[in-house]
């Protein structure tokens, strides 16, 4: 016999009471729903920024490199995408957009769509991710009831810049993903 | 060696001891603080429980489910019995890559393999890439908790490796820079590596995806750059369904370290193109525990290490007293499963004061399962010792005589007791305890005197 064989014959061995699948609630989260993401995003160390406000900070981003696929910031690109991912070692900035956003938690749903390259959040200097004002849902079960059974072959909730805290607990930001991560509001 | 004294070792460092309680204990409040903020947290947890009963119950078919559907995605499965077989098979896709370096995320379950030492001895170079594995590597350490594996050190002693592996500056303790000087050397090792390891948090029967929780970014950070993913999974880390993941992300971040999730919760469907994702279901003692009634639901597990932080035991023993993977209250009841001899101390490296039970996030009743342990293992070694005291006593107190004469007896003997016979190395009873001052009278001699 397989070893797949083994295992399920021997959990097939096993006599074990039937219990039903729980069904999940609906649960809300009261309070305004954009103040409630903008905390939770900053609670995470990331930074909110409106249109106005992201457009006089890319300026200071201008000698490096950036990669915009935000619809909003098609031309915020200084360098074009490569075929491979290795090539975005000295990527500087990347501009994507997100689908939703979670109030409760901060955490963005972005999946093969938005990313073109699945290494690209995490291998740039700093990210921003761009997210419409109405694509703000509540708590994660909302999230995933928005998610419902999309295909996608690879999908990422990122709820703020890289960060470790295994040095005697002290937080440091920046550990081997984005040091950064700015949510721009539209 | 046993877990006191695994733990006396630990404890002769009293200052850095005083330092792991209190920075644990800190980690748990952070847990009880955000766990408030959610009207819901006991709903959750019973949501949570309830999905796991289910899973239990019908593992066998979910996992033909989370099979049936990876393979439609483009996912290769492989079937592990035990940690042996799952080496062999990464070993075997390493190979057939010709790779001889590669990047390895957080995951239990290699620990528990042992791949590290396997994949060594035939030459291959494996880099763990979360910031407090790679430092316990660097000291030839296994992690001290499944969650902050770094947690026994201090930065003293990480400048120090860091400065002898990674040339950093002597004497500069600043983690940031620490953290720094960390991600420039590991950056090399994603750029060259091909092949990338991680573990899985969830597995999805529904959908045949999984699903990976970091902050640091580094199980992305290898895969993405990598032309073959190998996920390692325990065949219990199976949930029925995507929604599930509402319940479970909801959970574990705040379990773990207070935070309201993860930064990055990867979901990994199929491969990009011209990539290969393996995914290897490894059993390795996990359906001899499901077989076991009283012990099943420690399966549940998520791997949070709650029960870690607020165990009054661990945080003064150290992960290392435990000598198992997976240390602390959880690991006391998982271990015995694959090897009751020698775990057999752990169930007793317990006050069963409940408090793992409480913060549980899935709701195994811990320290209950740490009793019924030991029963086992009192019924399978026996102890010599205590049942001839227990006949003994079973005389006296048959006897109001021998209780009256023995009472005296002792009153006078405790008084005389030598005390090199009470504080000796080999009375553990003597360690940190006096005896009590004895009464002059028994109860009997004070009530005739005083109330009749």
């Amino acid at each position: 016999m397989s070893s797949r064989e083994n295992i399920l014959a021997a959990i097939r061995g096993i006599t074990i009471e039937q219990k039903p699948l729980p069904e999940i609630p609906e649960f809300d989260l009261p309070g305004d729903l954009v103040e409630n993401f903008i905390q939770s995003i900053l609670g995470n160390k990331g930074e909110v920024l409106s249109q106005v406000e992201f457009e006089s900070w890319l300026p200071s981003m201008q000698s490096s490199k950036i990669i915009s696929l935000s619809a909003h910031f098609s031309e915020a690109s200084t360098a074009s995408l490569p075929e491979d991912p290795h090539k975005l070692e000295d990527l500087g900035l990347a501009i994507i957009d997100g689908q939703f956003g979670v109030a409760e938690n901060g955490a963005i749903w972005v999946d093969d769509s938005d990313l073109a390259l699945r290494a690209l959040p995490f291998i740039t200097e700093h990210l921003v991710i761009v997210l419409g004002r109405e694509n703000l849902v509540e708590t994660m079960h909302q999230g995933y009831n928005r998610i419902g059974d999309a295909k996608s072959g690879f999908g990422l909730f990122i709820a703020g810049p890289s960060k470790t805290a295994d040095i005697e607990q002290s937080l440091v930001i920046g550990a081997h993903g984005a040091k950064s991560l700015r949510v721009v509001l539209v | 060696m046993s877990h006191p004294e695994n733990a006396s070792e630990f404890l002769k460092d009293q200052a850095k001891a005083k330092w792991h309680d209190e920075t644990l204990w800190f980690v748990r409040d952070k847990r009880d603080r955000i766990s408030k903020t959610i009207p819901e947290w006991e709903e959750l947890r019973n949501l949570a429980s309830g999905i796991k009963d289910n899973v239990l119950a019908n593992l066998g078919s979910y996992l033909e489910d989370f099979e049936r559907n990876a393979l439609k995605n483009g996912i290769k499965v492989h079937w592990a019995k035990d940690g042996e077989e799952h080496n062999q098979i990464v070993l075997d896709i390493l190979q057939k890559q010709n790779c001889t370096a590669i990047v390895k995320s957080k995951s239990i379950l290699t620990e528990e393999c042992h791949l590290n030492p396997y994949l060594e001895k035939a030459g291959i170079e494996v880099v763990d890439t979360d910031l407090g594995e790679r430092i316990v590597q660097f000291l030839n350490q296994p992690p001290s908790h499944i969650v902050l594996p770094a947690i026994h050190l201090k930065k003293r002693e990480i400048s120090e490796i860091f400065h002898e592996k990674l040339h950093t500056e002597k004497g500069n303790e600043d983690p940031y820079y620490l953290t720094q000087a960390a991600r420039h050397h590991l950056r090399e090792k994603f750029l060259a590596a091909k092949v990338a390891i991680t573990g899985v948090n969830f597995g999805i029967a529904e959908t045949g995806e999984f699903v990976v929780c970091t902050n640091e970014g580094n199980a992305d950070m290898g895969v993405h750059l990598a032309d073959v993913h190998i996920a390692c999974m325990g065949i219990e880390k199976i949930l029925p369904r995507r929604k599930d993941l509402g319940v479970f992300l909801r959970l574990l971040a705040r379990s773990a370290t207070g935070q309201p999730v993860t930064n990055y919760n990867s979901h990994f469907r199929s491969p990009s193109p011209g990539k290969e994702i393996h995914i290897i279901l490894v059993d390795n003692g996990r359906t001899a525990q499901l077989a076991r009634e009283k012990f099943k639901n420690s399966l549940k597990c998520i791997r949070c290490g709650a029960c870690m932080n607020t165990c009054p035991i661990y945080r003064r023993s150290g992960g290392f007293s435990y000598g198992s993977t997976v240390p602390g209250p959880i690991g006391s009841i998982l271990s015995p499963g694959l090897d009751m001899k020698k775990h057999s101390t752990l169930p007793f490296a317990s006050t069963l004061c409940g408090s793992c039970s409480d913060v549980c996030p899935v709701k195994i009743n811990i320290h209950e399962q740490l009793y019924e342990w030991r029963q086992e293992i009192t019924k399978t070694h026996g102890e010599l010792g205590k049942g001839l005291s227990m006949k003994l006593a079973n005389g006296i107190f048959k006897s109001p005589l021998a209780y009256k004469i023995s009472g005296n007896l002792m009153r006078a003997a405790l008084k005389a007791l030598p005390n090199g016979l009470i504080y000796h190395p080999i009375n553990a009873w003597g360690k940190g305890r006096d005896l009590p001052e004895t009464p002059k009278e028994s109860f009997q001699q004070w009530y005739q005197k005083n109330r009749s």
